[in-house]
């Protein structure tokens, strides 16, 4: 079975915000997804609904710290707690490619997924009145108008640094599945059993330097 | 967590009707157990269209909950795997059955008839009380939830609401039953209370499991976030939090461990010797009041795992 997702290297991710706007800019224009709204963009109190945002921790004591930029978006988990406690189906991990997605037509807006991700992945569209998510751009990742080397997520595509790698994780001659391999991949919150396909590298310990 | 006032009073409200119907039920078998009874067939129809009030006001405040109100039919889909689903099946159930049950006291149906409904629409009302009770309860990571106890609650405070509102019902139209409802929800009180503060200190007392560190990967036991990625907020930042300060919260907790439990016994223990209609109405609308406090605090005190991403702007 194809798991596609996303593997982010936290040694290259330099919090440029790229992949946050580019998602953005797709998501809003490419239809599928419907318009990603912002209210009072340059008011007193904006707000917006996003499918990918890059938070910034620091780690480790002064003055031997690092900064890791954490993106953030959908981990697409093998065992998605938010899939089975939807009321309508609307929310459903897909067969064939292993994508988590909620069905807009279906969707209650009862928001109860959003309760039950623990990642906080699920945004609340107020204008559309549905819950909306990250779908690993699957209106462009098969599109073959696009040139093939093009069909990826819009956020791989935007990274400057290359810190995104999209691929088959169930696949391990994939280039993301030799990164998890090589570079001791990991996911986030592992305890709550939910078997995130996105996996994130570690930073490499530099204290040898 | 945001708490929702929707889902505050449809949870409340839905607890009053199971309880109220119970409550007739418990009637009517006292009624049946001895021939010097008769409180008439009015008495349990119209309770049972009151409890369909009750439930009706629930449905009612539970719609405003959803974003798309018209497409809610569909919320009976996901039975299989979805507690919500089942809740919403459940609620309709119950409601059909009490209002078969209200008809066939109407048209003076034979006990045995109405006896077998309404055992029925019993099992429907705790069913759903299950039903509500694991929606919250199935959700692991959300630990303050994920306990038998918020079931037990849900049965506790419920059916206690329900007979108060019963005793206040019978004041009116069968004095008889005043003692037993107002006795059956003290009982039931005083179970809640102990159950309540049970609950309050098993989640005092819960680890969490999940920490920053587990949140980003991170190894180092310093680890503090810098920026959440935006500077206004978000959904994440509204639906996840209750925006209230930490006095704020405590200060509903100490009203609703006063006003759902120990004001109500006193009140029903008076109201029941004075078979007082309005000590018993008080009674019943400071517990319905305390409970609305206690719901409110049951989802604020959620400590969403989501919120160690949004622990500062930047």
């Amino acid at each position: 079975m194809v798991q596609l997702a996303l593997v982010i290297d936290l040694n290259v991710c330099v919090g440029c915000h790229a992949c946050v706007t580019s998602c953005k800019q797709w998501n809003t224009s490419s239809g599928y997804a419907g318009a990603l709204p912002d209210d009072n963009p340059y008011g007193a109190d904006p707000t917006g609904v996003f499918f990918n945002r890059v938070q910034t921790y620091e780690v480790g004591a002064f003055p031997n710290t690092d900064t890791v930029h954490l993106p953030k978006s959908c981990l697409h988990c093998e065992d998605p707690p938010c899939v089975p406690v939807c009321p309508t189906g609307a929310s459903h991990k897909r067969e064939e490619d292993g994508i988590v997605l909620v069905n807009y037509d279906k969707c209650i807006g009862c928001k109860y997924c959003s309760w039950a991700c623990p990642y906080g992945a699920r945004e609340f569209d107020e204008h559309e009145k549905v819950m909306k998510k990250c779908t690993l751009c699957v209106d462009r990742i098969y599109d073959e108008k696009i040139p093939e080397a093009e069909r990826k997520p819009s956020c791989v595509i935007a990274c400057p640094a290359s810190a995104r790698i999209f691929g088959d994780v169930h696949d391990p001659e994939s280039e993301a599945s030799k990164m998890i391999q090589k570079n001791n991949g990991f996911s986030l919150m592992p305890e709550h059993g939910t078997k995130p396909a996105n996996q994130y590298l570690p930073r490499a310990n530099r204290s040898g330097d | 967590m945001h708490p929702a006032f929707s889902v505050i009073f449809l949870t409340t409200l839905i607890g009053v009707a199971q309880g109220l119907f119970t409550a007739l039920m418990i009637g009517q078998t006292y009624e049946l157990s001895d021939s010097s009874l008769n409180f008439g067939n009015d008495f349990y129809s119209i309770g049972a269209v009151l409890v369909l009030f009750f439930m009706g006001g629930g449905l009612i405040a539970s719609f405003f909950h959803l974003g798309r109100p018209e497409r809610a039919w569909r919320s009976v889909m996901m039975w299989r795997t979805s507690w919500l689903s089942r809740e919403v099946i459940a609620i309709p159930f119950f409601m059909a059955v009490t209002f078969f049950y209200a008809y066939l006291q109407y048209t003076g149906a034979q006990a045995s008839t109405t006896l077998l409904v309404g055992l029925i629409g019993v099992i429907a009302s705790f069913i759903l009380f299950y039903c509500t009770g694991m929606i919250y309860a199935c959700l692991t990571f959300l630990r303050e939830w994920a306990t038998p106890l918020t079931i037990v609650n849900f049965i506790l405070f419920g059916t206690a609401s329900g007979f108060a509102f019963a005793a206040f019902y019978a004041s009116i139209s069968a004095p008889e039953l005043i003692s037993i409802y107002a006795s059956f929800s003290i009982v039931l009180t005083l179970l809640g209370w102990a159950t309540r503060i049970w609950t309050l200190r098993r989640n005092a007392a819960l680890k969490p499991k999940t920490t920053t560190q587990t949140a980003i990967g991170a190894k180092h036991s310093q680890v503090r976030q810098v920026s959440q990625g935006q500077m206004g907020g978000s959904y994440n930042t509204r639906e996840f939090f209750h925006h209230k300060t930490a006095a704020t919260v405590k200060k509903v907790k100490s009203a609703f461990l006063i006003l759902a439990f120990p004001i109500p016994v006193v009140l029903l223990f008076l109201g029941m010797g004075a078979e007082s209609s309005f000590i018993l109405l008080l009674a019943f609308v400071t517990q319905y009041v305390g409970l609305l406090a206690e719901r409110w605090y049951f989802f604020a005190q959620v400590n969403h795992p989501q919120n160690l991403y949004y622990q500062t702007i930047s």
